[in-house]
């Protein structure tokens, strides 16, 4: 019979046969490719009993507004069984800007929650229990002062460091490559990662000072490959500028995490997940030798695909999600975030985001997908696509290795190319109808019917405005300055500047005040232009 | 025999905080390929920059992509500023995650059009393509 299409292919650009068989995996060993979950090279996943053991970490992305907004949001979620905080902050925060800064005008609140100061920070966690519930801080440029913030938080609970778990962004190099949020040039960057690093792994051991990220990578625009690829490669790099520190690799390497997209291309995405865990702990092995097999164990936290959310026809939002969703839970995520369906148009509304929330309950307690790990090991198609996958991602390696690294390859321009490349690709066969977006070029529907959305008033902008004026006329601006003052000292000798940070928040220097000083010393960043 | 016209010359911009620029990337892409001259801005800019170097490029029209829930004000600062300095001929237009009722508004207020997520980009450029040289 005739076939639908000349050539079926993979969202990635591979080209799928009718059928897979023994004749794909001829000289494919199950023992040195797959090993028993829990074991080298990880590609079952990091634990043995995976979910029969524990379920995921449902991880709702949350922020809006004002510090006690998004507190009664989170509060929300955890009581309707999320498990995990997750907060998203907005543009300034995002940028090392105060709220009161003219730049900052309009952006208050607007993508997440405004944190300035101390003072904000505080009433963000106002309530929530740090030792009970693990928080990420999705935060790069800026991330070391925010952590100072939750570390000082923390302190005046009085809990101890060591019992604190979580997780920060701080994953620069995707900036320069895909979402652009940079406060300095990549080596102070750099040595601002090793020093969150170096603090966690003396004082904090049980944070994840770094989540290396390709979510974002995808989000821009990238194939599964350059996803794969370009976070992994990262991640190495983030390896080697902590290792040039003089931290052994065993003292820090099991606290990595990474994160990924969960796209709309169901096996190529379980493939995904399951070679990135099988790529790292081959490369991490060949390149540093360590000797506790965590530091080579890839975990990972995924978000399902934002950029394939439509604003037409929203509802069909909640259906992507789903498959989504379920290709992070057949790859063997640690925790997973699932979009709302009104996304495309605003933040998401409670009962939005709550029914995204259900959609992981659901898989998590309906499906029974979780009563066996790695339920699609073996099979030829998914065993077929992480071995391509595997293939291709070190092929990229290779090229960025013979760039002189990560740092070199951004500078020039490179996976900012190749991505937007792809991304061009993708829209040309979206136009063409090569790929087909319900509800988008194919049954389109004339007339929309509205949903409600979640709205940001200028109020909020007023109050954070006020409340930093309160702050700055009531702090001892001595103190403040002398704080800010030992950080650049700091900063350009190059001591660990965590302990200075902490010290400048308590003296309650402002966000926006210590990313200027610091850029005083390091300097700022222009991307060269890739169109 | 019939006289070309000159290209429409237009700047492409990202204006405020906001660094996602997969997709204004793409529509200056396709502008060019359409025949359009296209300055890009580059990231991180202000409403006044924008409007500068629109004054200074003698472009047609403006095109900026927000995405940070900033549109209220960014696109009302941006036609404020052209205002002040007697450049209401050169025409605004943008898009990013723009609910429909601000569409209403900022349309009202003056700008030609905005375009929400999943709009076909060959909508954008009809629109572009359909503009007049400004005077």
């Amino acid at each position: 019979m005739q076939e639908r299409k000349p050539r079926f292919t993979s969202l990635s650009g591979f080209d799928t046969n009718r059928v897979y068989t023994h004749n794909d995996l001829k000289d494919w060993s199950p023992d040195e490719e797959l090993g028993a979950p829990g074991q080298f090279p990880y590609t079952r996943g990091v634990y043995p009993t995976m979910y029969r053991g524990r379920l995921w970490t449902m991880r709702q992305f949350a922020g809006f507004g004002s510090a006690e907004d998004t507190n009664r949001r989170f509060k929300y979620l955890l009581q309707h069984g999320q498990n995990g905080l997750s907060v998203a902050f907005d543009m300034p925060t995002l940028m090392g800007v105060d709220a009161d800064a003219p730049l900052a005008h309009g952006e208050i609140g607007h993508c997440g929650v405004s944190i300035s100061s101390l003072d904000d920070m505080e009433r963000l966690f106002d309530g929530i229990p740090f030792e009970q519930v693990t928080t990420s801080m999705t935060i790069n440029g800026p991330a070391a002062v925010i952590f100072a913030m939750y570390l000082a938080v923390a302190e005046k609970r009085g809990i101890r460091p060591e019992r604190l778990d979580g997780t920060l962004q701080n994953d620069i190099l995707k900036e320069y490559i895909a979402q652009k949020e940079w406060l300095y040039p990549p080596e102070p960057s750099l040595r601002l990662i090793a020093d969150t690093i170096a603090y966690c792994s003396e004082h904090v051991p049980k944070w994840h000072p770094i989540s290396v990220s390709g979510y974002h990578i995808r989000e821009a625009g990238s194939t599964a490959v350059q996803e794969l690829a370009f976070t992994l490669y990262d991640g190495l790099t983030y390896v080697e500028a902590a290792v040039k520190a003089g931290l052994s690799v065993d003292r820090f390497a099991p606290q990595l995490s990474f994160f990924f997209n969960a796209h709309n291309d169901l096996f190529e995405e379980i493939a995904k997940f399951r070679a990135a865990r099988r790529l790292w702990a081959r490369e991490m092995t060949r390149r540093y030798r360590p000797v506790d097999p965590r530091s080579v164990q890839l975990r990972c936290h995924a978000q399902t695909a934002g950029c394939t959310l439509t604003a037409q026809q929203p509802m069909n939002n909640v259906v992507r999600t789903t498959i989504q969703a379920l290709a992070a839970v057949l790859g063997g995520a640690q925790s997973l975030h699932t979009n709302s369906m009104d996304e495309t148009l605003a933040l998401p509304t409670e009962d939005a985001v709550k029914l995204a929330l259900r959609t992981q309950q659901i898989i998590a307690q309906e499906s029974e997908v979780t009563n066996s790990v790695d339920p699609l090991g073996g099979s030829y198609y998914v065993e077929t696509l992480t071995n391509r996958l595997e293939e291709a991602a070190l092929d990229y390696f290779h090229r960025l290795d013979d760039m002189g690294g990560m740092v070199r390859a951004i500078e020039q321009g490179f996976p900012q190319r190749e991505i937007l490349n792809s991304s061009q690709r993708y829209l040309r066969e979206s136009e063409r109808k090569e790929r087909i977006i319900v509800g988008v070029n194919e049954y389109v529907e004339p007339v929309e019917r509205p949903i409600p959305i979640l709205k940001i008033g200028l109020e909020v902008e007023h109050e954070q405005v006020a409340r930093l004026s309160d702050l700055r006329k009531c702090r001892d601006s001595f103190k403040m300055a002398g704080a800010v003052e030992a950080l650049q000292e700091a900063a350009s000798c190059g001591e660990n500047v965590m302990p200075y940070l902490i010290d400048a928040v308590k003296a309650k220097a402002t966000l926006g005040e210590i990313c200027m000083a610091l850029k005083e010393v390091f300097g700022t960043y222009r991307e060269p232009v890739v169109l | 025999m019939t006289v070309a016209s000159a290209p429409l010359r237009i700047l492409i911009g990202k204006v405020g905080l906001d660094g996602h620029d997969r997709g204004v990337k793409l529509i200056a892409r396709a502008l060019r390929d359409a025949g359009v001259e296209v300055i890009y801005t580059g990231l991180h800019q202000t409403p006044e920059q924008v409007v500068n170097a629109a004054i200074q490029e003698d472009v047609d029209a403006i095109g900026l992509s927000i995405l940070s829930g900033a549109h209220n004000t960014l696109f009302r600062r941006v036609l404020e500023l052209l205002k002040e300095q007697d450049a209401e001929d050169i025409a605004l237009f943008g898009g990013g995650i723009i609910p429909d009722e601000d569409v209403a508004t900022l349309t009202a207020d003056g700008v030609k059009a905005l375009f929400k997520p999943g709009a076909p980009i060959q909508e954008i450029v009809t629109f572009v393509k359909g503009l007049k040289p400004h005077g």
